[in-house]
């Protein structure tokens, strides 16, 4: 059975529809990436995956026994009040909250999980420092371990590199292909066309036209062409 | 007579022990809570919540009824459970909602008293709203039992959910799509402070719930950087402040409530001031 099965989705806000038609399966192990303009309604999508919104028809079904606390996700923007005080640990170690159930306190094996992540995303020097004082590369990985302490299955991603300087953005893409070879699922929106076209194993496009397929599909079938035209005549643009 | 002396000899009297057990209560409860508050935006929730208490006071006084507690104290939890239960994705934010209905209750209740009520005596119910209609010199031995039971079960359910607390107010869509029961605890955490604003306003009065929510939590977080530090902090100086005021106007025979708030906004100054230094030597 695949982890996950969309059929028939559609997406929208109150009365009004934004996408429909999507569906998708994934397995466990496949790297997802769903591209899009501006406002095709990615977001809206992961969103949806995540049950933050009822989709306004369709079905998500989940396989494999994948549980609610067993999924990580890193969303477009967090808007943190410029004045909340939480320390990076305490903001990477309240991923395992969804873990804990009724458990008032984090356990030891939480707070390894924790520094574990930490040491992985390069950030144990950071572990006492105020969130809102780091730039914006190292909020992005304090989110990024936040995330992966709270999974172990899936990883739902919204633009991870966007903000990020192209070295950084590497490694980052780096680190998530690596997590994927360790076996967790990577669903990940992105604006980074090739780099979805690198690393990714399936593509979603959402638009005017949806088209779901493995990579080499993509790039053969219209929809892809087109897109890929219009990236490349903006690029030279 | 020595400041000790005078201090010994007004601590004989019962009433001014049960004013500093139950101020300093009050100010542990309200500051646990203050942190969430203000980072929730609504800061100024005691002074909605008071308005929304005199409209139900309005009303009770409108149908004759004789206990208006029966009617105000559900009237205001339900309220302020309204505004807080819907968190980060509300439709209209913290401070606007608390405006809102604040700005309604009171128009509503004013007017309801003008089209009906013949002998009611309206800028004294407005003034006790505000400054409490019993004062804190006043208190009852029950009073004080009430206070001592409410921050007890506050304190316990604060610390169990503490981290979960932290959670929801730092990122709710986070905490909700990796299986955290956010509206559960949204609705846990609106409960409690709708229950402590609402008994301590009738204790102490609702602009000293306002202040004893916002300055503790304001002062802590010049000092502190991470969420823990502050909220222990924020504790500390809510109960010293508390303490300190209620005996300074003991002592100097000030109004207890404006006295307690200089002491908060003294404090809160220096912290500013410490906050400055200290970020300028870290940097
Ligand atoms: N809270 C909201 N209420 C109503 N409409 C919304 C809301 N959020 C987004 N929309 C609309 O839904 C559409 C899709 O938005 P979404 O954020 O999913 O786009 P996106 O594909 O993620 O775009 P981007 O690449 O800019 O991140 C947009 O047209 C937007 O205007
Ligand atoms: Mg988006």
């Amino acid at each position: 059975m695949a982890l996950l099965t969309v059929r028939n989705l559609a997406l929208g806000y109150e009365s009004h529809t934004i996408a429909e038609g999507i569906s998708f399966t994934l397995n466990a192990g496949d790297y997802l990436c769903i591209v899009g303009e501006n406002g095709s309604g990615k977001s809206t999508l992961m969103k949806t995956l995540l049950h933050l919104r009822e989709p306004m028809g369709g079905e998500i079904l989940t396989g494999d026994g994948l549980k609610r606390d067993e999924i990580g996700y890193l969303p477009q923007q967090t808007v943190v009040q410029k004045d909340f005080p939480a320390s990076v640990r305490e903001i990477v170690l309240s991923g395992c909250q969804g873990r804990c159930g009724l458990r008032p306190f984090y356990n030891r094996e939480d707070k390894k999980r924790c520094e574990e992540n930490m040491e992985r995303m390069g950030i144990t020097a950071l572990a006492n420092r105020c969130y809102r004082e780091l730039s914006g590369g190292q909020q992005q990985r304090v989110l990024l371990a936040r995330a992966l302490c709270a999974t172990q299955k899936l990883l739902l991603l919204d633009e991870p590199v966007s903000g990020l300087d192209p070295k950084v953005t590497n490694e980052m893409y780096r680190l998530i292909e690596s997590l994927n070879k360790e076996g967790l699922t990577v669903i990940m929106i992105s604006h980074d066309i090739s780099a979805a076209l690198q690393y990714a194993t399936h593509i979603l496009h959402i638009g005017s036209q949806i088209f779901f397929g493995t990579r080499q599909e993509y790039i053969e079938s219209e929809a892809g062409q087109l897109f890929l035209a219009q990236q490349k005549g903006g690029e030279q643009a | 007579m020595s400041v000790f002396e005078k201090l010994s000899f007004y601590l004989q009297y019962p009433f001014v022990r049960y004013a500093l057990i139950a101020g300093v209560l009050i100010a542990l409860c309200s500051s646990l809570l203050g942190v969430t508050l203000v980072l929730k935006r609504f800061s100024f929730i005691g002074d909605g919540l008071s308005h929304v208490a005199f409209g139900a006071m309005s009303i009770a006084a409108v149908l004759n009824l004789t206990n208006n507690i029966l009617i105000v104290m559900p009237v205001t939890i339900i309220s302020a459970i309204l505004l807080l239960r819907s968190g980060q994705n509300a439709k209209i934010k913290g401070d606007a909602a608390v405006a809102m209905i604040s700005v309604t209750a009171l128009a509503f209740g004013y007017l309801v008293m003008n089209l009906f009520s013949n002998s009611a005596n309206l800028s004294g119910d407005v003034c006790s709203t505000l400054f409490g209609s019993v004062s804190i010199l006043t208190l009852s031995i029950t009073d004080v039992i009430v206070c001592v039971v409410l921050s007890i079960v506050v304190v316990i359910i604060f610390i169990l959910f503490y981290n979960k607390i932290f959670s929801v107010t730092f990122d709710e869509d986070f905490a909700k799509a990796t299986g955290t029961k956010a509206d559960r605890y949204n609705l846990l955490i609106a409960t409690v402070t709708a229950v402590v604003i609402v008994l301590s306003m009738n204790l102490v009065g609702s602009l000293l719930i306002s202040a004893l929510v916002i300055f503790p939590a304001l002062s802590a977080m010049r000092l502190f950087r991470s969420f823990r530090a502050v909220t222990v902090s924020s504790v500390v100086i809510s109960v010293v402040c508390a303490f300190s005021g209620i005996l300074i106007s003991i002592l100097e025979g000030t109004p207890v409530g404006s006295t307690i708030v200089a002491v908060d906004a003294v404090v809160f100054i220096l912290c500013s001031i410490a906050g400055f230094f200290m970020g300028g030597m870290k940097r």
